[in-house]
């Protein structure tokens, strides 16, 4: 599956095993930038590594400090090799754009949940393109 | 976002690596938002100074960026993790990185202010003027009640618009989204500041838009610092308006109730600590008048500026609050400072909203969630 017209938040591609939620993410108060994990047993994504991953989330919540908390992933080597949102936010686009880690949109129409957990995907933000391997 | 010769030319390298990247974060922040071209700003507020919430990976990027950037606004920075003149209980390690986040700020040229209450302490530029503030609750509250125009910016887009004097058009910078779709109706009597984080934190966590109306009446300053602060907490929202949206929600006892098992998760504490946000001369007054003549009986930390406290210094009002056995941490505050850590403490007392989401969450230290008053009346004698 194709999904395209994306809009490209932070240039660049990225590939990896799909990480989905619909609930937004706090990056400063409920991740180790060390390993990774999501901390916050209230969370779904909780003991969930974003490593590797192709993180798939509506946007993130809380602190301003969180940019740094996503710098702080791309150098301890855990950071996600990819980022879709709903909607990105300021702290989301700052952090990968430092980061550089590719970031889009999806479109509109499309909810989160077109991407199915676990799923590989390729996120090619330059051209606001997202191939999803069943 | 179209940009003009001289952004794109700073985008692509020519005046250094440092003001390339603030231009890759200002690229990128701008799409996210919408935004059709940058504005100049007049006053940016960053975030990102405590070690605690940046880590290693924040001392080295800031000591490289703060060799090649300089400010080009008016910059103001947020409190750090301790007051350096008590640094008893906080670890050498802490200490040398804290100093050299502190240099590598002050090599760009900012005001070392060390405060999340920057419109407690800097003169306020005229209605309408845009800025660029990291601090959530400062975001909040400037653009709420000062009629500043920021956007909720993250520790990093206010730094690349600190150094380059230039924020995306968008979103709350625009009229549009200053005007809310989604109304909160109180339908229960506000008893205290509490409530108000209370509604703050129900509001940011329930309303996605960028602003939210909020059918009650005026709050105080003491009333609004502490809504704003837990509106900046729990959500995206940047702003609030007094008055009634197109679509109204009630906020009732019951959503009280639930906001407060939620982040009051014990019923006393080792210790209390009165901020987030620091407070300012109206609540130091407020204070020193509820604890006269008496002593506290657990330790209690009082987060504030070096600037309030100087001016509260001046008028005997520091003194009167320290006869009480309280103690001033200046330049710091609750949010992830060492002097809160698991450690040392099981659980808090807290006036804070946004404190006790951050010390259970990340100093992973259990909060009892009291108001000034009440902690006053309950822990003095």
């Amino acid at each position: 599956m194709i999904i395209s017209n994306c809009k490209k938040i932070v240039g660049g591609s990225g590939e990896g095993h799909a990480l989905v939620t619909a609930q937004p993410i706090n990056f400063l108060a409920m991740v180790d930038a060390k390993t990774g994990v999501i901390t916050d047993s209230r969370h779904e994504l909780y003991n969930k590594s974003l490593k590797g991953a192709v993180l798939v989330f509506p946007y993130a919540v809380g602190s301003s400090v969180g940019a740094y908390a996503i710098f702080s992933l791309r150098e301890y080597g855990t950071a996600p090799s990819a980022v879709v949102c709903s909607k990105a936010d300021i702290t989301t686009a700052s952090g990968c754009a430092i980061a550089s880690i590719p970031v889009v949109d999806l479109p509109q129409d499309t909810p989160l949940s077109a991407i199915k957990q676990g799923a590989v995907a390729a996120v090619q933000a330059d051209e606001g393109k997202i191939i999803v391997k069943v | 976002m179209e940009l003009s010769r001289d952004e794109e030319e700073a985008l692509a390298g020519k005046q250094g690596e440092a003001l390339a990247s603030a231009y890759r974060i200002l690229a990128a922040i701008g799409e996210a938002t919408g935004a059709k071209k940058l504005v100049p700003i007049q006053w940016a507020h960053v975030s990102g100074v405590n070690y605690n919430t940046i880590g290693d990976a924040g001392v080295q990027f800031l000591e490289k960026f703060s060799r090649e950037a300089m400010i080009a606004v008016k910059t103001t920075v947020n409190p750090m993790g301790y007051d350096r003149t008590k640094p008893e209980g906080i670890s050498e390690k802490f200490q040398e990185k804290q100093s050299s986040i502190v240099k590598s700020y002050e090599r760009m040229g900012v005001a070392p202010s060390f405060t999340c209450t920057p419109y407690e302490v800097f003169d306020i530029p005229q209605k309408g003027t845009a800025v660029s503030f990291a601090e959530s609750n400062a975001a909040v509250f400037s653009n709420s009640l000062l009629g500043l125009m920021t956007n909720k910016e993250s520790a990093l887009s206010a730094l690349a618009s600190s150094v380059t004097g230039k924020a995306p058009l968008s979103d709350l910078r625009l009229e549009e989204a200053r005007n809310p779709k989604v109304g909160i109706e109180a339908n229960f009597k506000f008893e205290s500041e509490l409530d108000y984080g209370l509604l703050g934190y129900f509001a940011g966590k329930t309303v996605k838009d960028s602003s939210v109306a909020l059918d009650i009446s005026r709050p105080s300053t003491i009333e609004a610092k502490a809504l704003s602060a837990a509106i900046g907490t729990s959500g995206s929202c940047g702003m609030f308006t007094i008055g009634k949206g197109r679509e109204t929600i009630s906020f009732g006892k019951e959503d009280v109730q639930a906001a407060r098992d939620e982040l009051s998760t014990a019923d006393d504490g080792d210790i209390i600590t009165l901020g987030s946000p620091q407070l300012g001369m109206n609540e130091l007054d407020y204070l020193a008048k509820l604890v006269e003549g008496k002593k506290f009986t657990k330790r209690c930390m009082i987060f504030c500026s070096k600037a309030i406290h100087n001016q509260a210094a001046k008028i005997g009002l520091t003194g009167r609050i320290e006869r009480s056995g309280a103690e001033f941490m200046c330049d710091s505050c609750t949010c992830l400072t060492p002097y809160v850590s698991k450690d040392k403490y099981d659980s808090v007392v807290s006036n804070s909203v946004k404190g006790a989401y951050y010390l259970n969450s990340s100093n992973k230290v259990k909060v009892a969630l009291k108001d000034i008053k009440t902690i006053a009346k309950e822990y003095t004698k």
